[in-house]
């Protein structure tokens, strides 16, 4: 469902009216517009629609309270259709046309990376939305992300630590050949020639590739002892059928790692079973303690059925309110719209967010990495509800928040309960 | 690159199967292109079209095949109404309309694609079905199903129609009308009449042909672009008009696709289609068996 | 002579309205238009003068841009070397599709020029000192006096582009060379019988053609300060070229820049109000439209009404 700024002004209006808000008066200056760009269709659809219902949960809340400096938020989104080449005329209109005062990126490295010249030569603060490595190159100092991974070891090493434990001495690497993939890639391969593992098999595909069955092939082929895929929505569906469909080889000891899309509900829920014994990475699973974040998401499970999308937004809805109230803390902090203030204010401060507190290194990623590994097991198909529980997800590392060990070789934990 | 008989013989056998999807889906234009001369650039688009009309059809419950068959009859009607159109606007006009003509099934591709844009969204559909997500294991190879029931109806489809062409008479007229216009009037057959039977005969197949693309694997609006390229390499590879030459040529395609695929890796597949079109066109542009 | 004064008076417009005050966000659309006009110019040569339509606007418009890019990354070529470098690779690889494909019937043509687009495409997506698939951020440099941003400076050089353009496309159209291809448009074998080169003609609009193109297409990396296959390739620009003539009038110079003017704009508009998608139907209904009922576009239709008032 793609957005005017129509849309979003009638649908502010009438949220600002069920909330009471006409008694309220706002300040004169007129409202803070935050404007960012979403991909709301395309492969990373079904991760944004959720994203954008907690961001207008927060604005809601936001204005509640008072709004910003006294003024009320104002919220447009444009959606990117996950397409990198809509994104800077996206962002070239919310400024010159719409003129917000602050931006947040659109979910995803893809679509962000085409912004971050744009940013860095007009030296506005932008707030980074699940994007990996982005800023490795332009290395804008107004940047600030909200994933909790910092660099490529922060998100293989987990999947490359438990892969040596089970004693895999050879990998094999299939990316997608795009930012996201690419970035994360790279830093896979230099863990591999650190842990003296032998390199079986390191392929890129197109993105726009749907047939897998060729590349499965290939992999088994070449019999490696663990897989480490690095793809998006689209075509993680497409290798987890692919396997399924074809097989990996029986010595594959863990399958996953760096798969977008596996952390959404409708992805979740349409492959069912055919998810059990990959490893792969999250931000979030039931049972890990966030301040607050269990209350957040009973707020959020309304707003989603009424907007009737993922209902569980376990995946990016807490990191995309955690933007809002990072964003929050930095004007009231620095009292004022000031890009420069408010980027030295996120620099120097701790965030407190419904994700845990949040300190941001020199790159403006965070200081303390906290992503998850877990493997997928006793998944049964057409069924939402089984993730609300823990144990569907096993988090086999970080230890702080570890609830299992790994089932090995990948085949037998495709059946484990 | 690995490279092992096991994996080149695998390559082969999903070559074959793939071949022969190649020709099912490019056979609608060797009745329209090739024996008719009308130049349906539109043809993958309205096959797309046919893929979603077979997405919705299924969500009843259906299974993709039938619903494909079922979808045959009004494709059947859509194509002579484009037909019609287009005989009244612009081959009554003469010459002069060869450009427009193009231009007009350019703009109609066009719009098929942005309307089920519109319609369903930019996202990947797929179709839902026992075999599809299964394999046959023979040994160490395993074969689709998705893929094996894609070969079979498009073998099915194009004994079908070769049979229909050579041994009926309305089959006959039609390719009596590619090849002498005036000797056809001159027998008191009315050929308008004859290529629009032929045009929605073409435009028919191609909602099987869609129902069988959504088969093999997930379905895109944009997706019409890479097959304008594979289906006028195998016409044009085929030769215009020669119906078992569309079978030869789709295998040719397919195979030179999957060992492509696995010498080369995913990103040269694409262009594997357009470059031999291109060697065709350059080299001997009658094609294998053309006339 | 009243061709040229016009000319300059247009020129003096555009770069009166890069220098005021005018909000940026115009001449960020008025670069599309403009860069339209350029391609619907370009296309207009084969496709209206000559009768031989070409899908591959993309390519030929991309491979400039890839031009310009590679330019720029390896040798920190200015702008206008940029452009002058994808004018000529363009123009080549027109002159080439052409050798290969131009003594084949015209939907033959057609569709070699459709295979040409994938085939580039797939060539920048496998090279990867361009980006690859992944695609590359690029930053501009700084911008030259007297203009304040860059992209004010952009559509002052796509102006320029589109007077050129136009100028080239008015002396084709005016000159033998233009006889030759409405000979070849109206019927190609009685133009070979008269001694007409039909070949040499055709290859000559084909490279221009391309030239024209790619020139267009250097200026667009700098612009978006990002460059990738998929939307430089993308099959609309095919479509916009060929619609535009269509849809403004093949047989003269002007219709061309009436098309790409009024549907450019109307792009833009619903581009900023309504959705993408439906900018991108509005064409192909268009297209369809005038194609069907108004073949000779609203040049056409202007000179119709001209008569029926007389």
């Amino acid at each position: 469902m793609k957005l005017s700024r129509r849309d979003v002004l009638k649908a502010g209006a009438a949220l600002a009216v069920s909330a009471g808000i006409p008694g309220r008066a706002f300040a004169q200056q007129g409202p803070v517009k935050v404007g960012m760009s979403m991909p709301q269709t395309g492969t990373l659809g079904a991760g944004g629609q959720a994203a954008l219902v907690a961001l207008r949960l927060w604005v809601d809340e936001v204005n509640q309270k008072g709004g910003l400096l006294g003024r009320k938020v104002e919220f447009i989104a444009y959606d990117d259709q996950s397409n990198p080449a809509n994104t800077p005329g996206i962002y070239t209109k919310l400024l010159d046309v719409d003129k917000v005062d602050l931006l947040i990126a659109p979910y995803g490295t893809v679509p962000t990376a085409p912004v971050m010249p744009l940013v860095k030569q007009r030296g506005l603060l932008l707030m980074g939305n699940f994007s990996f490595q982005v800023n490795a190159k332009v290395q804008h100092d107004m940047w600030f992300n909200n994933s909790p991974w910092n660099d490529a070891a922060s998100w293989s090493d987990g999947f490359m630590k438990n892969g040596q434990k089970l004693g895999a001495k050879s990998i094999a690497f299939l990316a997608a050949d795009q930012e996201f993939a690419q970035n994360l890639a790279n830093g896979a391969r230099a863990l591999a020639k650190k842990a003296g593992m032998k390199v079986s098999y390191d392929q890129n595909y197109p993105p726009a590739t749907t047939d897998f069955s060729s590349l499965i092939r290939s992999i088994r082929a070449a019999r490696p002892d663990m897989v480490f895929v690095m793809s998006y929505p689209n075509d993680s569906v497409a290798i987890v059928r692919a396997v399924n469909e074809i097989g990996v080889g029986s010595g594959v000891k863990m399958f996953g790692g760096g798969m977008v899309g596996l952390q959404f509900t409708p992805i979740m829920s349409s492959l069912g079973s055919l998810l059990n014994g990959i490893v792969n990475y999250n931000s979030y699973v039931p049972g890990m303690k966030y301040p607050g974040i269990e209350d957040f998401l009973q707020r959020y499970a309304k707003k989603a059925a009424e907007a009737k999308v993922d209902p569980l937004g376990f995946y990016l809805p807490p990191f995309n309110y955690a933007i809002g109230q990072m964003l929050e803390q930095a004007v009231n902090g620095t009292k004022s719209l000031d890009q420069k203030k408010m980027a030295e204010y996120l620099r120097k401060n701790e965030m407190k967010t419904i994700v845990g507190p949040i300190r941001y290194d020199k790159s403006g990623e965070w200081a303390n990495p906290r992503v998850v590994q877990a493997q997928f097991r006793g998944v049964v198909d057409k069924d939402i509800e089984q993730f609300r529980k823990p144990g569907k997800q096993v988090v086999i590392y970080p230890d702080a928040y570890k609830t299992g060990d790994v089932i090995a070789p990948f085949e037998k934990a495709r059946k484990a309960r | 690159m690995i490279f092992s008989f096991d994996l080149l013989f695998e390559a082969l056998i999903f070559g074959v199967l793939l071949g022969c999807f190649y020709a099912a889906v490019s056979i609608g234009l060797s009745v329209s292109f090739g024996l008719l001369d009308v130049p349906n650039v539109a043809h993958p688009a309205v096959m797309i079209l046919g893929s979603y009309a077979t997405y919705v059809v299924a969500s009843y419950g259906i299974d993709p095949i039938v619903a494909g068959v079922i979808l045959m009859p009004a494709f059947f009607v859509l194509g002579i109404l484009i037909y019609r159109f287009y005989y009244e606007a612009f081959e009554k006009r003469g010459t002069e309309a060869g450009v427009r003509g193009l231009a007009f099934f350019f703009g109609l591709a066009f719009i098929i694609e942005v309307g089920l844009i519109l319609a369903f969204g930019v996202d990947q559909r797929m179709a839902q079905a026992a075999y599809i997500g299964s394999s046959l294991e023979l040994g160490e190879y395993r074969i689709p199903y998705r893929m094996l029931v894609a070969f079979g109806v498009a073998l099915v489809l194009t004994f079908a129609l070769t049979v229909y062409l050579s041994k009926t008479f309305t089959g006959r007229a039609i390719k009596a009308v590619a090849q002498d216009e005036p000797a056809l009037r001159l027998m008191g057959a009315n050929p308008v009449r004859i290529k629009q039977w032929a045009f929605g005969i073409a435009t028919g197949v191609s909602a099987l042909a869609g129902a069988m693309l959504i088969i093999v694997g997930p379905v895109e609006p944009a997706l019409d672009r890479l097959y304008i390229g594979r289906t006028f390499c195998v016409v044009v590879l085929a030769g215009l008009g020669s119906m078992t030459g569309t079978l030869a040529a789709g295998l040719i395609l397919g195979i030179a696709e999957s060992i492509v695929l696995m010498m080369l890796g995913a990103s040269w597949a694409p262009a594997v289609a357009f470059g031999l079109l291109l060697i065709v066109l350059g080299i001997r542009p009658q094609g294998l068996f053309g006339r | 002579m009243t061709y040229w004064i016009g000319a300059l008076v247009v020129l003096a417009a555009a770069l009166g309205a890069a220098l005021s005050g005018m909000n940026e966000y115009f001449f960020y659309a008025a670069f599309v238009v403009l860069q339209f006009v350029v391609l619907a110019t370009a296309w207009n040569i084969l496709g209206g003068y000559a009768g031989y339509v070409n899908f591959g606007t993309a390519a030929f418009f991309a491979i400039g841009a890839y031009t310009a890019v590679v330019l720029f990354k390896w040798l920190g070529a200015p702008l206008a070397v940029q452009i002058v470098a994808a004018a000529l690779v363009s123009g080549l690889l027109g002159f080439g599709v052409g050798m290969l494909t131009l003594r084949l019937r015209g939907i033959f043509f057609a569709i070699a020029t459709v295979a040409v687009i994938f085939i580039m495409e797939t060539m920048m997506v496998n090279w990867r000192y361009v980006g690859g698939a992944t695609g590359l951020q690029l930053l501009r440099p700084d911008v030259i006096a007297p203009f304040d941003s860059y992209t004010r400076m952009l559509f002052a050089v796509m102006a320029l582009l589109a007077v050129i353009a136009v100028s080239v496309a008015r002396y084709v159209q005016t000159s033998w060379i233009g006889r030759g291809l409405r000979a070849i448009r109206d019927s190609e074998e009685a133009a070979e019988c008269s001694g007409v080169p039909t070949l040499k003609l055709k290859l000559f609009a084909c490279t221009v053609s391309g030239a024209l193109m790619g020139a267009a297409g250097a200026p667009m990396p700098m612009y978006l300060s990002f460059i990738e296959p998929a939307s430089s390739f993308n099959l609309s620009y095919s479509v916009s070229a060929l619609a535009m003539p269509m849809i403004g009038g093949t047989a003269h110079w002007l219709g061309p820049i009436i098309g790409a003017l009024l549907l450019g704009s109307i792009q833009q508009i619903v581009t900023v109000t309504i959705s993408n998608e439906i900018n991108v139907l509005v064409v192909g209904v268009l297209l369809v439209l005038f194609v069907v009922l108004a073949p000779d576009g609203v040049i056409g239709l202007f000179k119709r009404w001209t008569r029926y008032f007389k």
